[in-house]
């Protein structure tokens, strides 16, 4: 019989109530420090708002900045905007802090600031919008008759989804009842890869038959038969970003095992190029919204090519074995094109245009360039950063897994890298230069992909431990467990209006995740 | 705690001396030098015995060290792809075909409810009292009444045990005949593990046997599957899993069971 313990005596009680008080007390600001000079500077273009303010410690809090620096931009009321400050050292290791609560804590108080300097903030506008952490399985549907290896979200909105499955067959889901919609038939193996079109009309389907297909998205019917040239089967595909395409004739690139890439001609169903010069199975390709195609291989390294001419740019080889996994800085921006979170569509095909190179231009403009980041991750258990436009040599060198690093991922608004490993778990890194921030520890088996929302407050990864895990990106702390899969979950993605979370794996069925 | 362990229990108690370890090395530092002195020195049978524990010895170590050279060996045999659909990003890896990669596909299963109570072996042979116990009549007391009763069977012990005193202890369980581990198969995957066994769920010969912890054919034992690695749905580690003794272990020596999945 366990013996219970008598209660606390009043003495106990009062001070326990007073250590509480004193630990809380530690946390407020001083309010004998007088003020301190802040002057902002924008992110993107590195420009100064204005001189200099003057602004009381004890109410420099990240809140009252934010009212501060829209005031000084002349928001209105309505069109606020939400800001991420950071602090950046003029010294030679050039450390980014970010501002998480107020100026005292993160600046002051570690003693890198005195209330006597002019602190520079550099602000990044957040999403104005904020996605909330799923939390419930709405939808368990069943339908693949095999394990399913892919999934995608349409860009236009949550409510279809594609996945593919070891049955040899896509299929398109309606996410908001929970009911299969098109089955996508034709392959002969397993479909190991789907993409929606930048403008969700068209979904390609690469398969374990060395075949792509290309579907309509919206009848589910086939256009036109397979697109035939690869002599093993396709490992990853990437749509021409919608502003490069050439109106009415877009163009896809597809990865091979056969070490080659080709891009179609979608509409002629012809083999535009073929890019050959990979010693070994190609794991991963994308098309960057400059025109260029970057694609990673078994044999150690990354090339970038010309889209247009089919030329060889750059080769950049740093790992030491094979890379598995590209993620552009751009990525969201490219996927989701001319979709944005206000849900309205232009009419005209110019305006659409116009749109998508707009939101590509604007998630890429640092300091007045366009710069597009790319990582990459390999099985040396390590990924490298790289700005290929500038230099052959990576940005920064991003150690810590203990095992392969199989998927990695850019925040959509660039802040933030997540990388998944098969050491169970998910890092987190600084998206500007590579600097880890912490590890999201409490999966227990491998971690196959992750991925984040839209505002870039939170991610999802799924895991050969059946489970789905949200975390918080901020606190770095996991949010939500969703259990529910029966078996290993290989494939997630977050809709890309951030309202839905789509999975699936090797227990056959699709799950929908939603708030 | 057992009672044969008073060396442990001592350095539990007091730890070790404080040249333990510097003994130690310097023992097996040795231990070639007496090797060989050994080999050229002993004369008879005893040469002869020495020799044959030698030759055993020299044989398992040429194993290992094959063993280890296997290992490190790249197999070149083309990787035939896989029969089960695998994403893109596990398509070219090794797959780790070890016991540890044992998958938990056969979750479906377990949540018929039928299926928990259906086991491989559903019906045993009965072993009469006689059979199982031996009387003991040591002693004077223990004669006269004949109270005194030993288990002529293999059991598990649990590791908390303690014998009573004599004067209350009326089964014994022989030392001889006691098990911790269990070879078992996994029936999906076809691999075998040595696991250590946890307790022993029913014995379905008598309750008094489940008790007593007696290991006879068709006995389920609870072992200890965390190195497995398997996982339930709501991701946590599998730690005692349900196993079903297949063999006579009396008469193998040793305790083979199938996995209740």
């Amino acid at each position: 019989m366990a013996t219970l313990l008598p209660p606390p005596t009043k003495r106990q009680r009062t001070d326990a109530t007073e250590k509480a008080r004193q630990q809380q007390d530690v946390e407020s600001v001083p309010a004998d420090l007088g003020s301190i000079r802040v002057q902002f500077f924008d992110q993107a273009t590195g420009s100064a708002t204005g001189p200099a303010v003057s602004v009381p410690v004890a109410d420099a809090t990240v809140k009252n900045l934010e009212t501060l620096l829209n005031t000084l931009q002349g928001n209105d009321d309505d069109e606020r905007v939400p800001y991420r400050f950071t602090y950046q050292s003029d010294d030679k290791d050039k450390q980014t802090i970010d501002i998480l609560a107020d100026l005292y804590h993160s600046l002051l108080k570690p003693g890198l600031k005195t209330t006597e300097d002019t602190v520079p903030l550099y602000f990044t506008p957040q999403a104005v919008f904020r996605v909330k952490a799923v939390s419930r399985c709405s939808a368990s549907i069943a339908g693949h008759g095999e394990a399913i290896l892919a999934t995608s979200f349409s860009p236009i909105s949550s409510s279809t989804m594609v996945s593919g499955s070891g049955d040899s067959t896509a299929r398109v889901w309606d996410c908001d009842t929970g009911t299969p919609m098109h089955t996508l038939k034709g392959h002969t193996s397993w479909v190991l890869a789907v993409s929606y079109s930048p403008n969700g009309a068209m979904i390609a389907t690469g398969s374990m038959d060395n075949t792509v297909r290309i579907w309509d998205a919206k009848k589910g019917q086939a256009l036109g038969g397979p697109l035939k040239g690869h002599t093993k089967w396709i490992t990853s595909l990437a749509w021409e970003p919608y502003h490069l395409q050439q109106s009415g004739a877009p163009r896809l690139a597809s990865a091979s095992k056969d070490s080659t890439i080709r891009i179609w001609d979608v509409v002629s169903r012809r083999i535009d190029t073929v890019l050959s010069g990979h010693k070994g199975s190609v794991t991963c390709v994308r098309w960057g919204g400059t025109g260029k195609i970057y694609t990673a291989s078994h044999d150690r390294t990354i090339k970038v090519w010309n889209a247009t001419n089919g030329t060889l740019l750059q080769t950049l080889s740093a790992h030491a074995h094979r890379v598995n996994h590209l993620a552009l800085s751009t990525d969201f921006a490219l996927r989701t094109a001319y979709h944005d979170h206000t849900g309205k569509v232009p009419q005209e095909e110019s305006e659409k245009v116009a749109a998508a190179k707009k939101r590509f231009e604007q998630a890429a403009t640092v300091n007045n360039k366009i710069v597009e980041k790319l990582v990459s991750a390999s099985d040396d258990f390590t990924m490298y950063l790289w700005e290929p436009e500038s230099s052959n040599k990576p940005i920064a060198r991003l150690l810590g897994h203990q095992k392969e690093v199989n998927h990695v991922t850019f925040s959509p608004d660039m802040a933030y890298i997540a990388s998944a490993g098969f050491d169970n778990h998910v890092k987190l890194w600084n998206g500007r230069d590579g600097k880890f921030i912490t590890t999201l520890r409490g999966h227990v088996g491998a971690v196959y992909q992750c991925c984040f929302s839209a505002d870039s407050r939170l991610l999802v990864s799924s895991s050969k431990d059946t489970t789905l895990k949200v975390w918080n990106v901020r606190t770095g702390k996991l949010s939500i467990d969703l259990p529910g899969h029966r078996d290993e979950v290989f494939a997630v993605d977050w809709s890309p209006d951030g309202q839905k979370v789509g999975s699936g794996g090797k227990d056959k069925a699709i799950r929908i995740w939603r708030h | 705690m057992p009672q044969n362990e008073y060396i442990e229990r001592w350095q539990k108690q007091h730890g070790k001396r404080l040249d333990h370890e510097e003994r130690t090395r310097k023992r097996q530092a040795r231990e070639h030098h007496q090797q060989s002195k050994d080999a050229q020195n002993l004369r008879g049978l005893r040469a002869k015995l020495y020799q044959q524990k030698r030759h055993a010895e020299k044989i398992q170590m040429k194993k290992r060290i094959k063993a280890q050279e296997e290992k490190n060996v790249k197999s070149s045999a083309p990787e035939e792809p896989s029969k089960t659909p695998l994403p893109q990003y596990l398509l070219d890896r090794s797959q780790a075909t070890n016991a540890k990669a044992l998958s938990s596909a056969i979750k479906d299963k377990r949540n018929e409810k039928a299926a928990k109570f259906a086991v491989p072996l559903p019906k045993v042979k009965g072993i009469s009292e006689e059979e199982m116990f031996k009387v003991v009549n040591t002693g004077k007391k223990t004669a006269k009444k004949s109270w005194k009763r030993m288990i002529t069977k293999p059991t598990f012990v649990g590791g908390d045990f303690t014998r009573r005193p004599v004067k209350y202890e009326r089964f014994i369980r022989p030392m001889g005949l006691r098990y911790k581990k269990a070879n078992v198969t996994h029936p999906e995957m076809a691999v075998t593990v040595q696991l250590p066994i946890l307790s022993v769920k029913k014995n379905p010969q008598n309750p008094l046997y489940t008790q007593l912890g007696v290991l006879t054919k068709g006995t389920i034992l609870e072992v200890n599957v965390s190195e497995l690695g398997m996982v339930t749905t709501n991701g946590k580690v599998v730690w005692g899993k349900w196993a079903q003794v297949t063999n006579n272990p009396e008469n193998d020596g040793c305790v083979n069971a199938v996995l209740l999945v």
